[in-house]
């Protein structure tokens, strides 16, 4: 039973994947961006959520809601301002100032909060307890939570971008800026809801990982970055519900990992996206082709 | 030398349909790709109503010159004036909601969305006035029934009404188009030009960019060819013949270029 | 005669191609003298000079490898850490099985270039934005595989035997020239090839792919070449790093901060020149000593410089120096002089 157990447990934190992923996979659909600081975010999220709850003793539920808002607004700023510049001269120097930008917010981090990981505690009874289902089988309520949070944000995301004016937008200068900007749209601001909307869902994702299990400096990079893309590459690159597809199967085969041998964990699971990459690139839901 | 004698600005001299003040005013432009001059001190003038369509060859600058006029190419100097207005250093979007909407050479339909999607597309800066969707469906009948349809599954001659459409319903003062036939079968490019005028009935502006000679010498009220990013021809259909039209389009000896007001001799 | 023909024509005469500037024999001594008089340091300075040293050959070796894959081949890498710790764990396992780590040094560099082919095949689809995250996951699980291994030291590493031996001064002027032989070479390939007809495609390339594919470039074997380079260069310089330090660790050999530092160098000294990745190392190397005791700082720092440069500067300092002198002391690209009025220009 502690397979059944694992399997669930893999599911659950699948979900919490695709919400790292899904920012990620949004930002490079639409101005082919990939951020390499994207997983650092989700951890600023969070420590800016321990510092705002320390300083102003308000319940951990309400931290999400200054600090998401917050950190997508941070993301449109940083869209219009550093990472436009990037994007005005090449995908090259889009990389690389993310990747400095990474190193910084890290090292950043490092040297303010020191190493010591720490979690988002709100004292809720929601995040130890568990339920059962049927007598051998335990499922803590927090991750069914941020499982369902995650299915949330997606539809809700998948309903913006279908039938949203902006959602319309977003889509349209994804395919073609120049022709978007012949319609009168700024391509410009439309990249920075782009950014904005994977700010906030990547900051979401990050206070949901600091009460789920604890925050690092390194985090962002060594868990976070890492699983966000290899959910990406499995479910297929440019489909929303296959990063969930993706996310899942990543959850589970590091549960399975898990279970072999507890250190084999993260393992397993970079092996199964090798595994993917090595004998299908465009992952298991493919939407248009490699390069 | 211009037909009508003319300097090749379009200035004193020449007859116009509408005799009050350009809506389009193009000045010296010059425009470079990299270290390439591609256009070379071109002027024009379109008046309110008129089908202005500039010709040439492959190469000879006409879809930069419509790409500089929709603010895509920054010109070198030279500046580009509509309704009365300096637009030169406004951004494309900016020039789109201030009423010039450039239909692309090769369409640019946004592909992963549907027709409809793509006409919402156009009208979300769109000025006020008489298109809106409901009326592009009324134009071109068939696209109603097909409107869930993703752009990329249509045929070529009906992406091409789609994007006329979804520039329609900005609701521009100036249409550009640019080669409106190209890569369409020829029954295709007829029914589409013979739209054009119910497209004009309007009010419309339009100010194309056409390979096909005789098809712009057809639509056209005044035509304006380049050879080479410099203007070699202008002027009414009705008062050029067909061996000066291909002098000018071939840069034929006979042909002798335009005066460009600045430019010294010639080459 | 037609317009077109007329101009060609007039210009024909005006062009000379030429490979470089008189200075390249000049640069040849001069290179060629400083390695000898850095080869003679460990008669001249302090033991302490010589590991700085040291680790700005590892660096710059780094550096210049990286260079190569971002600035040439435009394969931005961030996992390269995976071959600095390779290499390192293949001189650490021939150390165990009784061969001289410094023996063990160019086995780890072509050990290294070997693995890089499967890990080439994996990642070579990709675009580059995934490419770059990939190599990294790469490297995550190329360390996490090694760590399983207890024999050479699991997860918490082993110390490097076979070195003692070896006094303290002879192991450190050892180590010292191991590291500069390696840097040489690293830089002598590195040039060579780029003279070569891979540096014609590897331009090619850069200036336009479907062009460059098109008329025949073996674009796909230029990159993967590129990729193997780097690899074993890497490698190599993850050798010296084992030997200077006695011990290797996965989580020091494999930290994502080496590519964090051969990145960085290399963008601020200039990405695309073979000067650029000296300067930067140069620069790296002095932030290091000047903000040695603020920990993580110079990391900040020199990664804000590098953010810094990559949107305003370009072609970094060596790009500075390069615009405003026109001297290249590595030629590898051609010179355009015409006698027109448009005067020399650069290719």
């Amino acid at each position: 039973m502690a397979w059944v157990n694992a399997i669930i447990q893999g599911v659950l934190i699948g979900g919490l994947y695709a919400l790292f992923a899904c920012g990620l996979s949004l930002m490079f659909g639409v101005m082919k961006v990939v951020n390499l600081a994207h997983g650092d975010l989700a951890v600023v999220a969070g420590y800016v959520a321990i510092g705002v709850i320390a300083v102003i003793h308000i319940p951990v539920l309400l931290s999400f809601v200054i600090v998401v808002p917050l950190m997508a607004l941070v993301g449109y700023a940083l869209q219009r301002t550093i990472l436009q510049g990037a994007l005005d001269r090449s995908v090259l120097t889009t990389l690389l100032v993310t990747f400095g930008l990474s190193v910084v917010i890290e090292n950043g981090l490092l040297q303010f909060f020191t190493a010591n990981s720490r979690g988002i505690g709100a004292g809720l009874a929601l995040e130890s307890d568990s339920f059962s289902l049927g007598s051998q089988i335990q499922i803590g309520y927090l991750p069914v939570v941020i499982f369902a949070v995650a299915v949330v944000v997606l539809l809700g995301l998948q309903y913006f971008l279908s039938r949203s004016k902006y959602g319309r937008l977003i889509r349209a200068v994804a395919d073609d800026k120049e022709a978007a900007q012949l319609a009168g749209a700024d391509y410009r601001h439309v990249f920075g809801i782009a950014a904005g909307i994977a700010f906030g869902t990547v900051a979401l994702a990050g206070i949901a990982y600091g009460m789920y299990s604890q925050l690092d400096p390194t985090a962002g990079t060594d868990t976070i970055l890492l699983f966000a893309f290899a959910a990406v590459v499995i479910g297929g690159l440019g489909s929303l519900w296959g990063t969930l597809l993706g996310g899942v199967i990543l959850g589970v085969a590091q549960e399975i990992g898990a279970q072999i041998n507890i250190s084999d964990e993260v393992l397993a699971g970079f092996i199964v996206f090798l595994v993917v990459l090595a004998v299908r690139p465009q992952g298991l839901i493919s939407r248009g082709a490699q390069s | 030398m211009t037909v009508s004698g003319a300097k090749g600005n379009g200035e004193a001299g020449e007859e116009r349909p509408d005799d009050g003040t350009p809506l389009l005013v193009v000045r010296d432009l010059v425009v470079h790709h990299g270290q390439l001059r591609a256009l070379d001190a071109i002027s024009l003038r379109v008046f309110p109503g008129e089908v202005y369509a500039i010709i040439g060859a492959n190469g000879a600058g006409k879809s930069t010159l419509l790409r500089t006029i929709a603010g895509l190419h920054h010109p070198t100097t030279g500046s580009v004036r509509f309704d009365g207005k300096d637009v030169t250093a406004l951004r494309p979007e900016r020039r789109a909601t201030q009423g010039i909407v450039l239909v692309p050479e090769g369409r640019r339909l946004f592909g992963s969305l549907s027709v409809q999607e793509n006409l919402q597309v156009g009208a979300t800066y769109a000025r006020p006035g008489p298109w809106t969707i409901d009326r592009v469906y009324e134009t071109f009948d068939w696209m109603r029934e097909r409107r869930g349809q993703l752009t990329a599954q249509l045929s070529g001659g009906e992406q091409q009404t789609v994007a006329i459409g979804r520039a329609l319903v900005a609701n521009p003062r100036m249409l550009l188009l640019d080669e409106l036939s190209l890569g369409l079968a020829p029954v295709v490019v007829q029914r589409i030009y013979g739209m054009l005028a119910q497209i004009l009935a309007s009010g419309l502006t339009v100010l194309l960019v056409e390979q096909d000679v005789s098809q712009a010498l057809r639509v056209a009220s005044h035509i304006h060819c380049l050879l080479e990013g410099r203007t070699t021809l202008e002027g009414r259909p009705a008062d050029v013949t067909a061996d000066q039209v291909e002098a000018a389009y071939f840069g034929l000896a006979g042909a002798a270029p335009a005066d460009q007001p600045g430019e010294g001799s010639e080459p | 005669m037609s317009l077109a023909t007329e101009t060609t024509a007039r210009h024909a005469e005006s062009f000379r191609v030429t490979r470089s500037r008189r200075n390249v024999a000049w640069t040849g001594a001069g290179a060629l003298i400083i390695v000898v008089v850095l080869a003679l340091f460990p008669y001249i300075v302090y033991s302490g000079t010589t590991a700085i040293l040291v680790q700005a050959f590892i660096v710059l070796t780094l550096a210049s490898m990286w260079n190569l894959l971002a600035g040439y081949a435009g394969l931005v890498s961030v996992g390269q850490q995976a071959f600095v710790g390779l290499g390192a764990y293949f001189v650490l396992i021939l150390a165990i099985h009784g061969t001289s780590p410094f023996a063990a040094l160019p086995v780890a560099a072509i050990g290294c270039g070997v693995a890089a082919l499967p890990l080439w095949w994996l990642v070579s689809r990709l675009r580059t934005g995934y490419f770059a995250i990939a190599t990294w996951v790469l490297a995550a699980t190329v360390m996490l595989i090694i760590e399983k291994f207890s024999s050479i030291g699991g997860g918490t590493g082993m110390p490097l035997p076979g070195l003692s031996g070896l006094s303290p001064t002879l192991l450190t002027a050892y180590t010292y020239w191991a590291g500069l032989a390696v840097t040489v070479a690293a830089l002598v390939v590195i040039y060579l090839l780029l003279r070569g007809r891979l540096g014609l495609v590897l331009t090619a390339v850069r200036d336009d792919e479907v062009a460059a594919r098109s008329s025949g470039s073996r674009v796909g074997l230029a990159r993967m070449l590129v990729f193997v380079v780097a690899g074993a260069g890497c490698g190599a310089a993850g050798g010296v790093l084992a030997i200077s330090q006695l011990q290797v660790q996965p989580s020091a050999v494999f930290s994502v901060q080496w590519t964090a530092e051969m990145a960085f160098a290399t963008i601020i000294g200039g990405l695309g020149t073979i000067e650029g990745p000296i300067i930067g190392t140069v620069v790296y190397i002095v932030l290091q000593q000047a903000l040695a005791s603020y920990n993580a700082w110079y990391l900040i720092i020199l990664g804000l410089v590098a953010i810094f440069v990559a949107l305003f500067a370009r072609r970094g300092l060596w790009g500075l120096v390069d615009e405003h002198l026109h001297v290249r002391l590595f030629p590898v690209g051609y010179w355009l002089r015409t006698t027109g009025p448009e005067g020399r220009r650069r290719r």
